[in-house]
């Protein structure tokens, strides 16, 4: 270090700043691990909790859920890290612990960022029941009509994932169409003015549907108790 | 002496709502201030949050003040001030999941918020722990004041509610561009107006003869 | 005794015509263009004209007194920005949302630069822009021009009360059996459904019940007169016109599902911001040569908004960026004063930028300043 000579009057030695930057750096460290220790299961009980009003909405019967994974093997209770290739989702029962309905996420790309949604799938009519958004930047006021445009949440009620006689994919392939031409159950009527915003809903659920739906349809009965 | 003491704290305790306010006056933090201020309630978080890293990071600061040399003084600063933004990310995520996503990486950002080293380095390292707190409790304050100011007229004008309240009922015709950013630009800049125009009218007050006694 | 100093802005040159003079020619003009739409949309238009208006004039009166802005009411800067605000906006508009409108076009518009002759864009785009982002489902909602009955009964969306959403004009419209198709304008139902409307329904806006704006044919008669009078300068919308027509004849031939020039060219939007709102003095080139660039830019920015982004009309961004570019493209378009050109003999064209062709677009028999005035003012 080149120092101008003049006005020095002297040089902090080392071992004086690295004592002060170790003493600030556990004291400091500490707090976080307190912190963190103190919030934790607060924190992860949030987590739970809006997860899993999230799913109660989209399958209304529900009373409790079970956290589920479907593998290329077959599905199975999540438990830890899901295994490579494998499509979490969540198995919703009702108050008799009878299974009431299937919630799993879907994303696509929507006008101004992801939509990330959770959609209900009933696996009684094997349609769609309901989906609710988990997170989306799309513009206030046109965008995120999707969520309370009653006509387009009607297209909800019952949208039909059908699989084809292989269960290999979906019969038909869902899509959002232009307002006002829906001709059919697997059809969503998008929303006049939110037509991108629209046909993203349409291409989550179809895209996570076509990956969830093969795997989980063979081995429902799987489901057909909550493991305890 | 005391009183006179007393009126001194009193003084730092006003400054950072009034005359140096960090929003109106000093223009500082204008990241969190336009990106967040969309609705009452998430201004207000934001608010309390930077409250807590700016008192806390103060006090310890100006705990320590005369311990640290000064060639890591800012080194100690960032790590005292990351401390408790971390704290803070983790207590708002124990306490509400919603104001949480709703917040996003601005709570991470207060880390960079320029009010809270800008008072670290020019006030807290050179007074001792109470004064430090309290001028920077005033400083909260005034950023909180400055934030609500602003989610306020957003939230009202932009979804015709005030924290959560709906004020108009059903039929109202929402602004949507004041929820966008620009709405945080127009709304920023009138409040500034207003600001600078009653400054301007009270230095004009008491500038005119006979009109005050002087500040 | 008090003399008066009255402060105006530049040009300071000494001419046969005043600003006055020019802005109440406007206003004049506009005249015709405002009736015919109050003919095509019955009292709503009025009301919206009137309400848009006075809310510009009450804005400009307020931040006049305020000392905020130069400039008065009597300069007819504001009838004109309230006039072409409302031709811009739906005829069924809510009413307290043109009132939004037309303060946010001198408040963001004009007095925020200072008032007349300081603004940097056109006053009543800013404010149209504005509501447009404010309230882009109002905005968007049009009704079919020549309903019966509409001398007698408001467009219901006219008359929402302040900060309340405009009733529903789809079920208006449906209890007058028309479907919801016959309230898209002529762009939006291009962009949207594929359509194309006949080019003498749009010239004309007379055939009844499309909805759009006030006829094309109509505004350039108006602006013809303008021109001839010379109180603007043709440049502008022949460049602009020019280059959309010549833009959207590229675009289809080498791509046929986009229409033919004369659907661009044959709307109401693009030619009334052609002919009033690019030749806004304040926020225009003042060389020739700039004019042309900036015409050529908004024509053809207008051209690429209205097909490849998501708004059917873009006329508005169009002008409102060739304003943010006009302070650029004076600077590069500036000429050669005479003499320190690279040709070291004089042109006959060569002139010194101060000559009142360039500087005010006024008549070359406006007097030009003796050269002492200019010394008498000291440095700047």
């Amino acid at each position: 270090m080149s120092t101008p000579a003049a006005p020095q009057p002297q040089a902090t030695p080392a071992t004086s700043l690295l004592k002060t930057l170790g003493l600030v750096s556990t004291v400091c460290g500490l707090i976080i691990v307190g912190a963190y220790q103190g919030t934790y299961d607060a924190a992860a009980a949030n987590r739970r909790l809006a997860l899993e009003r999230t799913v109660f909405k989209v399958v209304p019967a529900a009373k409790s859920m079970a956290e589920w994974q479907a593998t290329p093997q077959g599905i199975r209770p999540a438990a830890g890290e899901p295994a490579a290739g494998a499509v979490k989702f969540y198995a919703a029962y009702d108050a008799q612990g009878v299974l009431a309905g299937i919630a799993a996420e879907g994303a696509a790309k929507g006008y101004a960022d992801t939509v990330r949604i959770l959609y209900g799938y009933s696996p009684a009519c094997q349609c769609i029941t309901g989906f609710g958004l988990v997170s989306s930047k799309e513009t206030p006021g046109i965008g995120d009509k999707i969520v309370t445009d009653r006509e387009f949440l009607a297209n909800f009620e019952a949208l039909d994932v059908k699989l084809n006689a292989e269960l290999s994919a979906l019969a038909n392939e869902v899509k959002a169409v232009k307002h006002g031409s829906k001709a059919n159950p697997w059809q969503i009527d998008a929303i006049a003015g939110a037509t991108v915003t629209s046909r993203a809903v349409g291409k989550a659920i179809n895209d996570s549907a076509q990956l969830l739906l093969p795997k989980l349809v063979p081995e429902l009965e799987k489901l057909g108790k909550k493991p305890s | 002496m005391s009183d006179l003491a007393q009126a001194r704290t009193f003084d730092e305790f006003l400054e950072g709502i009034w005359r140096q306010n960090p929003v109106f006056v000093m223009v500082l933090g204008m990241c969190p201030t336009l990106a967040v201020t969309v609705s009452a309630v998430n201004a207000l978080s934001m608010g309390l949050a930077t409250a807590f890293v700016l008192v806390c990071s103060c006090g310890l600061v100006s705990l320590i003040r005369n311990i640290v040399p000064k060639e890591v003084r800012i080194a100690t600063y960032i790590v005292i001030i990351a401390t408790f933004v971390t704290v803070v990310d983790y207590v708002i995520q124990a306490v509400s999941l919603a104001v949480y996503e709703a917040l996003g990486a601005f709570i991470q950002l207060i880390v960079v918020n320029c009010i809270i080293l800008g008072r670290a380095e020019a006030h807290a390292s050179k007074h001792p722990p109470i004064t430090a707190m309290v001028n920077a409790l005033g400083m909260s304050i005034g950023f909180v004041i400055g934030l609500l100011a602003l989610g306020a007229v957003r939230e009202v004008l932009g979804a015709g509610t005030l924290f959560g309240l709906p004020l108009f009922g059903a039929n109202f015709q929402p602004w949507v561009v004041m929820v966008l950013p620009p709405g945080g630009f127009i709304v920023l800049g009138a409040w500034l107006l207003l600001f600078s125009a009653l400054k301007r009218r009270k230095e004009a007050r008491l500038a005119a003869p006979g009109g005050g006694h002087g500040a | 005794m008090k003399a008066s100093v009255e402060i105006r802005s530049a040009p300071h040159i000494k001419g046969p015509r005043s600003v006055e003079q020019i802005m109440a020619n406007v206003v004049y003009s506009l005249a015709p263009v405002c009736a015919f739409f109050v003919y095509q949309y019955g009292i709503s238009a009025a009301a919206s004209i009137l309400v848009v208006t006075a809310a510009c004039l009450l804005a400009e009166r307020a931040f006049v007194r305020s000392g905020t802005q130069a400039g008065s009411l009597s300069d007819f800067s504001a009838t004109i920005t309230g006039l072409l605000l409302a031709l811009t906006l739906p005829p069924g508009f809510p009413l307290w949302m043109g009132a939004v409108a037309g303060v946010a076009a001198i408040a963001l518009g004009k007095a925020l630069f200072g008032g007349i002759g300081f603004n940097v864009f056109n006053p009543a785009l800013v404010g149209r822009a504005f509501v447009q982002a404010a309230f882009p489902a109002a905005i968007a909602t049009y009704t079919p021009s020549f309903l019966p009955g509409r001398f007698t009964q408001f467009i219901p969306s006219s008359l929402a009360w302040p900060l309340m959403a405009p009733a529903d004009a789809a079920a208006w419209l449906k209890a007058m059996q028309f479907d919801a198709l016959a309230s898209a304008t002529p762009l939006a139902k291009w962009k949207f459904e594929g359509a194309l409307t006949a080019i003498d329904d749009l010239l004309t806006a007379l055939s009844g019940h499309i909805a759009s704006g006030p006829s094309p044919l109509l505004i350039l008669t108006c602006g013809a007169y303008l021109a001839l009078r010379r109180f603007m300068d043709w440049r502008i919308p022949v460049a602009v016109l020019g280059s959309a027509g010549l833009a959207a004849w590229l675009i289809h031939l080498a791509d046929a599902k986009y229409p033919d020039a004369f659907f661009v060219l044959s709307s109401g939007g693009l030619v009334l911001g052609a002919v009033y709102m690019a030749t806004d003095m304040a926020t225009s080139p003042v060389t020739p040569r700039g004019m042309w660039l900036y015409g050529g830019l908004i024509g053809v920015l207008t051209v690429v908004i209205r097909y490849y982004s998501g708004l059917p009309e873009g006329v508005m961004y169009a002008i409102l960026i060739g304003n943010a570019a006009t302070p650029l493209i004076e600077r590069v378009t500036q000429p050669t004063p005479f003499g320190k050109g690279v040709s070291i003999q004089a042109r006959k064209s060569a002139s010194y930028t101060l000559h009142p062709d360039y500087i005010s677009r006024e008549e070359a028999g406006a007097k030009t300043p003796k050269k002492r005035f200019l010394k008498n003012k000291g440095k700047s």
